[in-house]
């Protein structure tokens, strides 16, 4: 494929602190291309991006597709419903098909983990995994984490509370070793049936009681995920938000607040919360952009920061 | 007159002799390099080292530097005949079989269709006849259609071959049911075989719950999910003083509820582990590979130490693979999509060598012991290396490094937990029931080896 070899954004794994924080820097390159009139620059002109979407997704295909264009590439979105995948043909074959085309990247949301690094071992494009069912989304945890840096300059020794269901959020997970490896410390909180089983071991606290939050700077909240639940892991709606709802009452001045969308309004964030200016979330979706076709730029231009997956 | 319980196409008796091989047979007490004469298919003769003259036209083995084991039973095998002869049938799970040393194994009921009535039973043991490359035993299931609601006519399938019953690849869920099964054995004998897990415990797991599983979001099969259904059938098992065997174990809670069972209520209960549990954890699924996802699931390694110390001291008192072969498009997806199971009749004894014998945390012996103890624990005879006996036998070179998969698998399938890894110990030979069922075609000769009468340069296999 490219000069600088095969390259994939898998995993936040993949990515030292080094490494995020040159992903950052470009990202803030482009931020500023990003308010001028003519928002595009010529880097990936003439070269393919794919996106395939095997689940629902708003911002980041949207964020992906505008990325891609902004940097001049061809991109060709796929979604599942309406394709081939909707008729039973497996993802090796799909991928197999796409890669004919001969894309410089291909951009993957699956419902399953791993699907993005058996894609990596299927094509010699560049594969960034944008959602792998509960287990990773990379480019969310870095357009967080630039989100933070760009509004406090550090995340070192920050205290950063991810509140809501943790058990079936891939944000969470990369949001754990992202806000980490950037310095700042983590506690997840949420329901014990939300909580998984020895989250502990990826470097975080964990507590069912929101009694301490304020001792946080940063409080994460994450979407109650209907979608992803097969059973009911809460009583119900309403007790959840009555012990676990981010409102004003439980915020403190000075907190920032945090979501990676979309929101259930009046279920893990009350409406004054969301409008409020301790909101970070239209931050966190204007970012999406420019973190994206800094990732696309690393991977197919610059020089090596993210690391082959093994 | 007994009711034939193994079944496997007849072969001519071999007739060879093993030169200077070291044989250890755990129950007959045999420690030390002897030559081995097989005539017509039986032990004919043991002798010192060198001494036995060779008879006319008789092949002749160097077995210098290697050893002679009796061979090994697997009571847990799926050939998928009937219905998915694409992932294995007979012909190439025997063959599978006796390339891993094996001279006996068993297979499991969930094929399609289950083996549930006299009539598929009686059709496959007519197939086994004509196919099996080495004696195969069936075990016929324990519910109609292993649906857990109506039990099978479990008298008539005893009288037609099956060995005893299982459901395996699910749980008897109703102890009521499993219950009149238990009661039923007293009619009709044969052991009865559990598969442990409660589904609501489950859930949509797809690999073991903890550590692993949180960092990969992936939803968990907690440990409990066995080891409360291993306590709970164990006391049904007592209650009816039926004979119970505990298939596949895989963690600490199962082996604690499995002594108990035996120790403090006397229940006559059994126990067995895999290769892949005794030697991988749940590590292994960080890699995403759909070759480690299996059920019950790589467990953590407590689990793993409490496993290989329950094969050692005997509260597991068998060695079995749960050999599950998968087709390579059914295994090139998402890990959370992928059909559980590996294959590891061909690796078994390889990895546990390896990994547990070369490293002195269990002696060769006990392996040879618990490799074989399945025949006893479902009224097999159990192979030994003795004057007139059949040849159950194996000739392995424990010296041999191979690449696992690196020449392909003789199982039709190749999703080997094992893939990729080298291991210590190589099967040379293998002769079941008699017959030479495995020959290592790519014996090398190295200056002075002796050639045998067929022209077949036999000798040590070359180191790599």
């Amino acid at each position: 494929m490219s000069a600088h070899g095969n390259r994939h954004l898998i995993s936040i794994d993949d990515l030292d602190r080094a490494g995020i924080e040159r992903v950052l820097d470009r990202a803030e390159s482009f931020a500023e291309v990003s308010g001028r009139e003519i928002k595009k620059v010529p880097a990936l002109r003439g070269r393919t991006i794919v996106n395939l979407f095997y689940e629902a997704s708003t911002r980041t295909s949207s964020s992906f597709e505008l990325a891609a264009k902004r940097l001049s590439a061809d991109v060709v979105s796929i979604r599942s419903a309406g394709s081939s995948v909707d008729k039973g043909e497996s993802l090796k074959d799909t991928i197999q098909t796409l890669s004919a085309y001969d894309p410089a990247a291909i951009v993957i949301r699956s419902p399953h983990a791993g699907a993005a690094q058996l894609v990596a071992g299927w094509t010699s494009a560049a594969v960034v995994n944008a959602g792998d069912g509960k287990h990773e989304h990379p480019t969310q945890a870095l357009l967080d984490v630039f989100t933070l840096r760009r509004r406090l300059g550090t995340l070192d020794g920050l205290n950063i509370w991810i509140v809501g269901d943790v058990t079936h959020s891939r944000v969470a997970r990369s949001d754990i070793l992202a806000f980490t490896r950037m310095g700042a410390r983590v506690t997840v909180c949420g329901p014990p049936t939300l909580i998984p089983r020895e989250i502990e071991s990826l470097g975080c606290a964990a507590t069912s009681s929101l009694q301490r939050v304020e001792e946080a700077d940063i409080v994460y909240v994450l979407r109650m995920q209907h979608e992803r639940m097969r059973e009911a892991f809460v009583p119900s709606l309403r007790e959840y938000a009555q012990r676990y709802q981010i409102n004003e009452r439980r915020l403190r001045p000075g907190q920032l607040v945090m979501h990676p969308g979309p929101v259930n309004r009046g279920v893990e964030l009350s409406a004054a919360t969301i409008d409020s200016p301790q909101a970070l979330i239209g931050d966190q979706v204007k970012a999406g952009v420019w973190v994206r076709m800094a990732v696309l730029y690393e991977l197919l231009v610059g020089s090596p920061v993210l690391t082959a997956v093994a | 007159m007994a009711v034939a319980r193994l079944f496997a196409r007849s072969g001519p008796g071999a007739e060879l002799l093993i030169r200077s091989a070291h044989v250890l047979d755990p129950r007959t007490g045999l420690d030390e390099p002897h030559d081995v004469l097989v005539r017509d298919g039986r032990i004919a003769e043991l002798g010192a080292p060198g001494a036995l003259p060779v008879p006319d036209h008789l092949d002749v083995v160097d077995g210098a530097g290697h050893h002679v084991f009796p061979a090994f039973v697997d009571p847990h095998v799926h050939l998928r005949t009937p219905g998915q002869e694409y992932k294995e049938d007979l012909d190439t799970g025997t063959a599978a079989a006796a390339a891993g040393g094996y001279c006996a194994i068993v297979a499991m009921p969930n094929t399609n269709p289950t083996v549930d009535s006299a009539a598929v039973l009686g059709s496959l043991i007519e197939h086994a006849g004509r196919a099996a490359r080495i004696p195969v035993g069936f075990l016929a299931s324990i519910t109609r259609g292993l649906a857990g609601a109506e039990l099978t006519e479990m008298a008539e399938l005893r009288d037609a071959g099956a060995i005893g019953f299982t459901d395996d690849g699910k749980p008897v869920v109703s102890a009521g049911m499993l219950r009149k099964a238990l009661q039923y054995q007293r009619l009709c004998g044969g052991i009865v075989a559990l598969h442990e897990e409660d589904p609501a415990l489950s859930g949509d797991g797809v690999m073991h719950e903890g550590a692993v599983s949180a960092r990969l979001g992936m939803a968990g099969i907690p440990s409990l999910s066995e080891s409360t259904m291993v306590a709970r059938d164990a006391a049904l098992a007592h209650y009816e003083n039926a004979r119970v065997h505990f298939q596949h174990l895989s963690c600490v809670e199962s082996v604690q509820a499995l002594h108990d069972a035996r120790q403090r209520l006397g229940a006559r209960v059994s126990g067995e582990a895999s290769p892949h549990h005794l030697t991988l954890t749940d590590e292994s699924v960080l890699t995403l590979d759909s070759r480690f996802k299996m059920n019950p699931p790589l467990r953590a390694q407590r689990d793993r130490q409490a496993l290989i110390e329950a094969l050692r001291s005997g509260v597991i008192e068998c060695v079995a693979t749960d050999h599950a072969p998968h087709a390579a498009h059914e295994k090139e997806v998402p890990f959370e999509q992928a059909p559980m199971g590996t294959i590891g009749l061909e690796t078994a004894f390889a990895a546990l060598y390896t990994e547990l014998v070369a490293p002195g945390v269990l002696g060769l012996a006990t392996l040879v012991e618990r490799m074989t103890a399945g025949a006893g624990l479902y009224e097999l005879p159990t192979p030994q290396i003795a004057v007139g006996r059949p040849a159950d036998l194996c000739l392995v070179d424990l010296d041999a490094s191979w690449e696992v998969g690196e020449d392909g698998y003789v199982s039709r399938s190749s999703n080997c937990a094992f893939h990729g890894r080298t291991l210590r110990g190589r099967v040379l030979l293998t002769l079941a029931a008699g017959a030479i069922a495995h020959r290592r075609p790519m014996l090398v000769a190295s200056a002075g080896e002796p050639r045998s009468s067929n022209g077949v340069v036999l000798g040590r296999t070359r180191d790599r």
